[in-house]
């Protein structure tokens, strides 16, 4: 599905990989590993188009993404350091937003669903800034489950993540992953498949400084 | 399409209508600053009717930027910003969607109360309805224009003013034509129509030309 | 014969041709401005046009009329560089356009010194908010928004784009803006505008102010290659080009001084 070709990259005037290249088919799920600062935050930023990388071709079911635009971010859900949450708004409201923006409108009953899920039942309507740093990341996590894009960018997703969470992701993952999706993430931490493929990429280190 | 621009704009009026704060401080601002020129200048009347449509249009001008500051900022940093980058919708829409939610929030209250300001400078009555009327033209092309430049100065230090010494010198024929429809028409109503025909020509401009501009801003500063 | 221009749209083999080109453009700036006020100080009539006697202060359009057209001609230069570097994403490009900025903003600020100095004694106060003049301070603004916007940020890559779009911003606006300021009224624009034609100035005059805008573009061409190789050393230091140079060059002084870019480039290599 997802196909990365003589990749580059830099931040600021640094190079941080250049000649990166791999391949991602359904049923997959890509790790990607690598001391701090080695580009791995840099790479799932280029994969979402956020950042525009200095050389290389990135194809989404064998077309570059800068042809698609707008219909390879339909296809894609990024979740990054930041929640993407607002603090002001409930959850309830901020997964509609997030369901209206994905132009997949869900009922409201399948939202409070989804927070009863990942263990959030009876918060729905409550401001999440009221809510602690991991309940708050449980609320971004929950469109993970509403979300049917094949395609999952996932950066430091287990981060101030308690047991059950993390149990609670681990089966989410696995679950787009047997469903025939593709899943790119990067963690400290080693997932369990029960079906599909696991590939690593390994980022080569940071320049000492 | 327009359900996204709706969910945007409901979205932002929303979250600011549970900060208050952040409204009404735009709105106090533009009062003080106004009610300040007449201790400074004196308060002679007829002085006053000459500088009063100048000052209130500067003073919406400086109010306006100030609130633009926060238009991509709060987004920014929470991270719902990456998320409206990669929602698959055009994001000049979702630019659109939120300087109109912004313009409603700032700018329309300055239209509403700049009556009360005309009344401080003895404008007359025909004057004011014209200021209201300028005002209503003039500050939604000043959000617009704007939005580009908080996209350009979007999470860096010192952005407020950076972010006004890029803007205002791009303000200056809203300021020009806008004041000018004003002090118009205490001679000649009629008078008044070229400088009504060029604010709305500047809308429709900025309308078209300043949500793509801006997005391509908010993409260069999210890299 | 063929020219490979691209051969030239990489930094590392524009330094040493930008190297060689600025001590020519200098000295060809040097000989043609110094001609050219040769020629307007001592070799041009006492008057400006027609009949009318002007004192001797006129002479200084020599100066501010070149400078104001300069003023206006770099900020094209510098719009079209920034287009350019987001269109076709050459990194030289937007080094081009953040070279020429202070060159600009220099001529900026003399095309308004001496309009001070102009209408000091001809309308008896250094500024009269004319309309001219009031546009020159307003495109100054422009490029000190521009300079202040590129150096606010940090990451060069953003920087330079974040600048190149405002750069065209501002060269969309400012017709709009000088139209504005030309022309506060609207009902009655005709008697505010202010013509300038060429052909109706006096050969004697046009001459030397041509061989000094020339000569002011030549300066232009120097100064902007001056500063373009300093920021292309600065943006590459990282590479193996410039250090090869830095290299060759300590082997030339015989190794003496340490001064050392010595930041390794931190290439990381991707496996699956």
């Amino acid at each position: 599905m997802l196909e990365v070709l003589d990749l580059s990259c830099r931040r600021g005037d640094r190079l941080l990989f250049s000649g990166l290249g791999f391949e991602l088919p359904a049923h997959t799920l890509l790790h990607v590993r690598g001391r701090n600062g080695s580009g791995k935050t840099t790479l799932l930023r280029a994969l979402c188009g956020l950042l525009q990388p200095d050389a290389g071709v990135i194809r989404w079911r064998g077309e570059p993404v800068t042809e698609l635009g707008d219909d390879f971010n339909r296809e894609l859900l990024y979740f990054g350091h930041l929640n993407g949450i607002k603090a002001d708004l409930t959850g309830l409201e901020n997964l509609r937003v997030a369901a209206t923006l994905d132009q997949d409108p869900v009922t409201d009953a399948v939202i409070i669903a989804a927070l009863a899920q990942i263990g959030l039942a009876g918060f729905e309507d409550l401001p999440t800034r009221m809510l602690s740093q991991g309940q708050k990341k449980r609320v971004a996590l929950a469109r993970l489950i509403l979300s049917k894009a094949p395609l999952w960018i996932l950066d430091e997703p287990f981060t101030a993540l308690d047991t059950d969470a993390v149990a609670l992701l681990e089966a989410l993952i696995a679950g787009q992953v047997a469903s025939g999706g593709a899943v790119v993430l990067t963690t400290h931490q080693e997932v369990a498949l029960t079906q599909g493929e696991i590939r690593r990429l390994d980022l080569g280190p940071a320049a000492p400084q | 399409m327009l359900k996204v621009f709706w969910c945007i704009l409901t979205r932002d009026i929303t979250l600011a209508l549970r900060r208050r704060t952040d409204v009404l401080t735009t709105l106090f601002f533009f009062v003080i600053v106004v009610s300040l020129f007449p201790l400074g200048v004196g308060s002679e009347r007829e002085l006053l009717r000459l500088l009063g449509p100048g000052v209130v249009w500067v003073a919406a001008l400086l109010a306006s930027m100030l609130a633009l500051e926060r238009l991509f900022a709060a987004d920014y940093d929470d991270g719902t910003l990456e998320q409206l980058l990669l929602a698959g919708q055009p994001l000049s829409l979702l630019v659109l969607a939120k300087v109109v939610a912004h313009w409603l929030l700032t700018g329309l209250p300055l239209v509403v109360i700049a009556p009360l300001m005309a009344m401080q400078y003895s404008l007359e009555p025909i004057a004011i309805l014209v200021m209201m009327a300028a005002l209503a033209l003039g500050t939604p092309v000043l959000s617009l224009l704007g939005a580009i430049g908080a996209a350009l100065t979007l999470g860096l230090r010192g952005g407020g003013i950076l972010l006004s010494l890029l803007i205002l010198p791009l303000y200056i024929p809203v300021l020009v034509y806008g004041a000018g429809a004003v002090s118009v028409s205490v001679v000649e109503i009629a008078d008044t129509q070229p400088y009504f025909s060029l604010l709305g020509a500047f809308l429709v401009a900025a309308l078209i030309l300043a949500p793509p501009a801006s997005a391509a801003a908010l993409r260069i500063s999210m890299e | 014969m063929k020219i490979n221009w691209f051969k030239y749209a990489s930094p590392a083999s524009f330094y040493p041709l930008a190297g060689q080109l600025v001590p020519k453009f200098a000295a060809v700036a040097a000989v043609l401005v110094l001609i050219g006020l040769y020629v307007g100080f001592f070799h041009t009539a006492d008057q400006l046009g027609g009949s009318n006697p002007q004192k001797e202060y006129y002479r200084i359009i020599f100066v501010h009329v070149p400078t104001a057209w300069m003023s206006m001609w770099l900020y094209l230069v510098l719009a079209g560089w920034s287009a350019i570097g987001l269109v076709f994403n050459t990194r030289l490009s937007f080094m081009m356009a953040n070279a020429v900025a202070p060159t600009g903003a220099i001529f900026t600020f003399l095309a308004l010194w001496t309009g001070a100095l102009w209408g000091r004694p001809s309308w008896g106060t250094y500024w009269d908010w004319d309309p001219r003049l009031t546009s020159e301070l307003i495109l100054f603004f422009l490029y000190i928004g521009y300079m202040a916007l590129h150096s606010a940020i940090d990451d060069s890559r953003r920087a330079d784009r974040a600048a190149a779009l405002l750069a065209i911003v501002g060269v969309v606006m400012l017709p709009i803006i000088y139209w504005s300021i030309n022309c506060p009224d609207p009902n009655n624009c005709a008697a505010l505008h202010q013509r300038s034609d060429p052909g109706s100035i006096h050969a004697s005059i046009l001459i030397p102010m041509l061989l000094i805008t020339l000569g002011f573009w030549s300066y232009s061409f120097a100064t902007a290659f001056m500063r373009l190789r300093d920021i292309i050393l600065t943006r590459e230091a990282d590479s193996a080009w410039v250090r090869d140079m830095l290299l060759e060059a300590r082997a030339d002084t015989g190794g003496g001084s340490g001064t050392s870019s010595g930041v390794p480039a931190g290439a990381g290599r991707g496996a699956v």
